[in-house]
Order: structure tokens, then C-alpha cells, then sequence
């Protein structure tokens, strides 16, 4: 049994939590039920839904990171996609965009495919973001541990690495019925709209 | 043959202006430039590359990639299921190594196959010269601003300058 499996949460509860943090940041959400999850949670303009190309969520809020350096960008990811795209903690380390948040909800399994099992038991992500020179990483499972360190980090220089232990529960939720290409203007447009109300202050 | 700071002023003054990559010997002396003008930012694979891209348009900006083909191969997932599906455009500056079977074996396939991969993808490209240098880069900026398209612009050997002999 995983140390942390009688207190985790699901990862939609873990999004929940998330969402109730965000305010208007751009949100780059990885490829399958995550996205779906999210979308049923809190669609918003400012959601980026993938749902294709897996392993490049990072790399997609790294360029709009570096491209707007006056917003905060957020990335939520997941093991698999982090295992598949790992060079790109190795440009996120060395570029250090002070205004990435990279979360990894990390179930352990490629859940959308039927819970195969994942490297990221045997290899701890957030040791290998370390190594890779993220200003900030920290592992988490308790619900208000993340509202605590993502408040933190939407607060301070990054580049920052939240890694969220979850279960494998999958949320019943729908393929994401948006249309890519109107997807892509409305996410534009949000990310171009007038700015930031700061994220609320950590209580 | 093309000077590079040609080749990047003539890019820069088209509108692009965000630049991203991973080296290759004939694209070295353009790299060799962006890097000078402190506008390129490396990346560690083509795939991301091409993501990093689409998240700088995501942000406003005109991006382009630069890659060697044999990279093409390590993007084409990313450029078919999200730059032409979210209509996201980027300019690819791809350099033809394996050009008519002249090059190391490991870039021969790539090198013959190239276009006509484009092609079935739906790319549309040309080979950059130099007295077509300046409608090229009209072109691939009308492509990218009107059509919201990914296109590629392919580079031989012996075009632009670089810096290795």
C-alpha cells in the first residue's frame, strides 16, 4: 500500500481544490480524462484542453511563458505525460521562466488507457524536477496541503513543480465536445484579456 | 549564397518573432544570428519544439522552429494532432539533409521522402534560394497570419551561409 493512499485525493477533487485558487491564470491541461475532468469542473477561456499530441503540455506553457512574461501560466499535467516529455523539465530548468507553475497529478498509471502502471512509482518526478533546477518542487497528497503550496506558488518567482499524488478514480466526465480551431481563438483571447486580479493571498 | 543576417533580418522584419529549435549543421549560421540577437531560445527535441511554438502563438507571437528533417520525424505527432487540428501555425525551417541521396545513410530516407511526407499531412512548403528568399518569407507570413497554418520552408545545403565548412 502507498503511504499516502488513505488520505489522497481523487484527481478531480485535487482540480476542484486547484480551481478554487485560480483566478484568471492560462491553464494548459494535458490530454485525456484530465482535460475532460476539468472542463466539467470549470470550463473557462482561459482553459487550454489537449487532446492529442501527450507529453507536451509543459512545452505548450513554457512557450506561452516565455512569449508573456507578464502572465502566470499553469500547467496541469500528468505522470505519463511528465515520463514521455522529460527533456522538457531539462529546458524548463535551464530557461527558469519565473512565471510557470508545472502540476503533475501523478495516479501512478496511464488511467485513460486502463491503469497501466507508470514508471513515476519507481522514479519520484519530483526529484528529477529538482535535479532539473525548478526554483520550487513540492509533493502533496492533502487537500489543504495544496491549496497551501499552490496559493504559495501563484504567488512567487518559478519556475515551480507541484507534484499531487492522487488515486486512480477517474471522474465520469465527456470527451470535450469544443471545437480545436474555436478553441484556440477563445484561449487567445483570454490569455490577451485585461489583467490579472492577484491570486488570492494564502490564509 | 544567402547571408545570414539576411536571412534573419528579412524573417524578423516579415513579423516573426519568436524563435525556437534544435541545431543542425546547415542551419548553423542562422542560429548562429538569432543567437546573437538573443532571440532563440533551444530546445532538447523537435516535438517540443514545435509545442513551445504553438504555446508562444497561444501568447500572440509568430513563431517559427528550426530543425534538421531528420527531426521532422520526432514533431510530425505534435503538427498533426495539435498545430493542424487547433489550426495553430508555426514557419518550419527544415534543413533537406539526404538531398538527391547526397548525405550520410541515416538521412537518406528522410532526405527522399520529405516532401511528399508534407504533402500527405497537408504542409505546404518550398525550398528556400536565394532570389526567392524575399517572396518566400511573404508567403510563409501570409500562410501562418491568413490561414492560421503550420508550413515549412526547406533549406539545402549550400544556401545560407553557416559556420562550418
Amino acid at each position: 500500500m502507498r503511504p499516502e493512499e488513505g488520505v489522497m485525493q481523487s484527481r478531480a477533487q485535487a482540480m476542484q481544490a486547484l480551481f478554487e485558487v485560480l483566478s484568471d491564470q492560462p491553464a494548459i491541461i494535458c490530454n485525456g480524462f484530465p482535460s475532460r475532468e476539468a472542463h466539467k469542473i470549470r470550463d473557462r477561456a482561459g482553459n487550454f484542453y489537449m487532446i492529442g499530441s501527450m507529453g507536451v503540455a509543459a512545452s505548450i506553457g513554457l512557450g506561452l511563458a516565455c512569449a508573456r512574461p507578464d502572465r502566470r501560466v499553469v500547467v496541469f499535467d500528468g505522470d505519463g505525460n511528465v515520463l514521455m516529455g522529460m527533456g522538457t523539465l531539462a529546458t524548463i530548468g535551464a530557461l527558469q521562466p519565473r512565471n510557470l507553475t508545472h502540476v503533475v497529478f501523478d495516479n501512478e498509471v496511464y488511467g485513460t488507457t486502463g491503469n497501466q502502471p507508470s514508471y513515476s512509482r519507481v522514479v519520484r518526478l519530483d526529484q528529477v524536477a529538482k535535479a532539473a533546477g525548478y526554483a520550487t518542487v513540492e509533493r502533496v497528497w492533502e487537500r489543504e496541503d495544496i491549496v497551501y503550496e499552490f496559493t504559495d506558488m501563484l504567488n512567487s518567482d518559478g519556475p515551480n513543480f507541484l507534484l499531487i499524488k492522487v488515486n486512480e478514480q477517474i471522474e465520469d466526465a465527456d470527451r470535450v465536445a469544443l471545437d480545436p480551431s474555436e478553441m484556440t481563438t477563445r484561449f487567445r483571447a483570454a490569455v490577451d484579456a485585461d489583467q490579472p486580479a492577484r491570486p488570492r493571498e494564502k490564509g | 549564397m544567402i547571408e545570414s543576417d539576411d536571412f534573419v533580418k528579412d524573417m524578423q522584419d516579415a513579423g516573426f518573432d519568436f524563435f525556437t529549435g534544435v541545431p543542425d549543421t546547415i542551419l548553423g549560421g542562422i542560429l548562429d544570428v538569432l543567437s546573437q540577437r538573443r532571440v532563440y531560445i533551444p530546445s532538447v527535441r523537435e516535438d517540443e519544439a514545435v509545442a513551445m511554438a504553438a504555446g508562444a502563438f497561444l501568447g500572440g507571437k509568430v513563431p517559427v522552429v528550426l530543425m534538421q528533417n531528420s527531426g521532422l520525424g520526432n514533431a510530425l505527432n505534435v503538427l498533426m494532432s495539435l498545430h493542424l487540428i487547433y489550426r495553430i501555425p508555426c514557419l518550419l525551417i527544415i534543413s533537406w539533409r539526404g538531398f538527391e541521396g547526397n548525405d550520410a545513410p541515416e538521412h537518406l530516407v528522410m532526405g527522399h521522402t520529405m516532401p511528399q511526407l508534407m504533402e500527405i499531412i497537408r504542409i505546404a512548403h518550398r525550398t528556400l534560394s536565394r532570389d526567392t528568399m524575399a517572396d518566400d518569407l511573404r508567403w510563409a507570413r501570409q500562410a501562418v497570419t491568413e490561414h492560421r497554418l503550420p508550413v515549412a520552408l526547406f533549406v539545402k545545403k549550400g544556401v545560407v551561409k553557416t559556420i562550418q565548412p
